[in-house]
């Protein structure tokens, strides 16, 4: 058995044995939701109804109905795309890098946010999907022939690369949380009383027996899964910020975007598990494995990788300067005081400036605040892919091409319809599948949990 | 006629002590049932380590290849083109721009191949029966299978004198 240092804080609060959590991670899909889901569902499910009708509307009218212009032909959309990208990065980073690093507070949160994960990407490869105007032809995005003969996809472009590397991020993320969920869901099966429960989890645990080898090969799959996603978290950052980098915008044409965007979506991804984490255990009453040193632990992770974007910000700014080239130095001098400063100041102060404040202890230990905190930050990071798209090309080389971009009821329909989406289908995640990792769990239990550490 | 005789466990320090003391009667345990992976046990149990890892290997070597070969032929030896002047003679001077997909499809066969040589080792897919004895060892139990057949020359009444000297909550036969 592995011994844990006795002045590190316990990862499991409270009198906890084996079965005790099984017990709490199989309550909320065992109980009956009690109203405050219902009215968190029926909401997000209104929500995101209005959305899919704004996406059916899209589909039917054509891209005229969103509003983008000959000059600003990337907007909400694509700003949304790399907004849930970045949202998607936290659960495969927590997962897996967190697993290589052998960080053992990452299994009471890495469920949730592998979910968290998963929906966001869907959400994102979402946008692209619309933007294509027909829908019914998304597979031309695949190398496979075709009935024009042999016309191949371009090797060469970013946004092929980002085909690539979304579904494959999508789908490695998909297997990595399912794997993990087969013993839990064999857990949930062998307790169910009622038939039909009975019966789909059986179904959904694949006939999980938990022999010794069966185990020896479940952490093996786990580790070489973490090894092969590491990589992937860091390269699908980097290749969508190369669909910004590669093109000669000013603006978009920097060289440090790929680690920039990489910091960024980290930052945003472990906003947004903060966000969601913290409803999540105060609602299924989870706050003896959710604890406050797991919300410090995510807020030392923000407070560092907003630093480096505050960093990346200030050397965009810099560099700006010093490359000497007019077009650049403009690019950002209208980022800061052109028609959408508004936009660039929002981003400034939520992901630079507010979560410095998490360098304080009482603060980032405090949860109120760092759930107010990450939904600032949620919001920043919309506004830096906002500007970073808006503002670089709607002033671009002719001034008399200059135009803005004005959403119309269509944009903002599909934004709002996404958050709808993501809602529900994390709500039912939450009422059907085992929140937590409760098999690895109990496999930390006698050397992080609180009743342990006191004995010893 | 049953075929095996467990005995169940609550704590897991317990069981592995009693698996060793199982194994120096001289008794072969078959198979050892947990809510979650032990460490060491493999070594009580003297359990080979998986090749699993190897296997990924394979697999994203031959993804690798296939990619690198797909594109030089899409892209440079079937319908070559002029794209924003990059040079595409031969594969060596386009592989810079090949590099992500190359990178994204060696970890997506990795990945997906592993995971499904998992699944099918382990004997777990859609539709398949849970083998586990009792229902309590994917929740607080820990549960030592011992087969008849291997032990031919142990009665089972021995089997579970040795058992009970273990401290079991349960031995119960399947």
């Amino acid at each position: 058995m592995q011994q844990e240092s006795a002045i590190r804080e316990p990862l499991i609060l409270g009198d906890k044995t084996y079965h005790q959590i099984t017990e709490d991670v199989c309550a909320p899909v065992e109980g009956k939701a009690n109203k405050y889901w219902f009215m968190v569902f029926s909401l997000s499910v209104m929500v995101a109804l209005w959305g899919i009708g704004c996406i059916l509307y899209t589909i039917g009218r054509g891209i005229g109905t969103w509003g983008l212009n000959t000059t600003v032909d990337w907007a909400w959309d694509i700003t949304n795309f790399v907004w849930w990208v970045g949202i998607g990065h936290a659960g495969t980073l927590i997962s897996a890098v967190l697993l290589l690093f052998r960080q053992k507070w990452r299994m009471a949160i890495n469920r949730s946010a592998e979910a968290m994960t998963i929906f966001a990407v869907m959400m994102a490869a979402l946008f692209p999907g619309i933007h294509m105007g027909r829908i019914w032809m998304a597979y031309w995005v695949f190398p496979i022939p075709n009935e024009f003969g042999s016309l191949w996809v371009n090797f060469n472009s970013p946004l092929l690369w980002d085909v690539f590397a979304i579904s494959t991020y999508f789908s490695v993320s998909l297997v990595f949380w399912y794997i993990g969920l087969i013993p839990d869901f064999a857990t949930i099966r062998d307790r169910a009383v009622k038939p039909v429960s009975k019966m789909a989890y059986s179904v959904l645990s694949f006939g999980w027996t938990g022999d010794a080898k069966a185990w020896i090969r479940f952490e093996e799959v786990s580790l070489v899964l973490a090894g092969l996603a590491t990589p992937l978290v860091f390269s699908v950052h980097s290749i969508v910020s190369m669909d910004f980098a590669t093109s000669v915008i000013p603006g978009w044409h920097t060289t440090i975007f790929p680690p920039y965007f990489v910091a960024g979506a980290i930052f945003s991804g472990f906003a947004m598990v903060m966000t969601l984490l913290l409803m999540v255990r105060k609602v299924l009453g989870l706050e003896g494995y959710i604890t406050r040193k797991h919300a410090e632990y995510m807020n030392i992770v923000i407070v560092i990788t907003g630093s480096m974007v505050g960093v990346a910000y200030l050397s965009e700014l810099f560099i700006s300067w010093y490359s000497g080239v007019e077009y650049e130095a403009y690019a950002f001098l209208n980022r800061a005081t052109g028609p959408y400063w508004w936009a660039y100041w929002s981003m400034m102060t939520c992901n630079v400036i507010t979560p410095q404040l998490f360098w304080f202890k009482k603060i980032r230990t405090n949860l109120t605040i760092s759930f107010i905190l990450s939904i600032f930050v949620n919001i920043g990071m919309w506004f830096e892919r906002f500007v970073i798209i808006v503002t670089s090309i709607h002033r671009d080389y002719i001034p008399s091409n200059w135009s803005m971009f004005h959403p119309t009821f269509v944009d903002v329909g599909i934004f709002l319809g996404t958050i709808g989406i993501f809602f529900t289908l994390f709500l039912l995640f939450s009422r059907f599948f085992p929140v937590l990792a409760l098999n690895e769990l109990k496999s930390i239990l006698k050397s992080s949990g609180d009743n342990y550490k006191k004995q010893h | 006629m049953s075929k095996a005789i467990y005995a169940l466990y609550d704590d897991d320090e317990v069981m592995v002590e009693g698996a060793k003391a199982i194994l120096s009667s001289n008794v072969r345990i078959k198979d050892v049932y947990s809510p979650f992976p032990i460490h060491g046990l493999e070594n009580v149990l003297g359990i080979k380590w998986t090749r699993l890892a190897i296997t990924s290997f394979l697999y994203g070597l031959t993804a690798l290849t296939l990619a690198l070969l797909g594109m030089w032929y899409f892209m440079i030896h079937d319908w070559p083109m002029n794209i924003g002047g990059k040079p595409n003679d031969y594969l060596l001077q386009n592989l810079p721009a090949f590099i992500p997909v190359t990178f994204e499809f060696t970890v997506l066969c990795a990945a997906h191949g592993m995971a499904i040589t998992y699944l099918i080792r382990n004997r777990t897919l859609p539709g398949f029966k849970a083998r586990n004895p009792h229902p309590r060892t994917t929740d607080d139990h820990f549960a030592i299978e011992i087969s008849k057949d291997e032990n031919s020359g142990v009665s089972d009444d021995e089997i579970r004198t040795i058992l009970q000297g273990t401290n079991p909550v349960e031995i119960f036969e399947k």
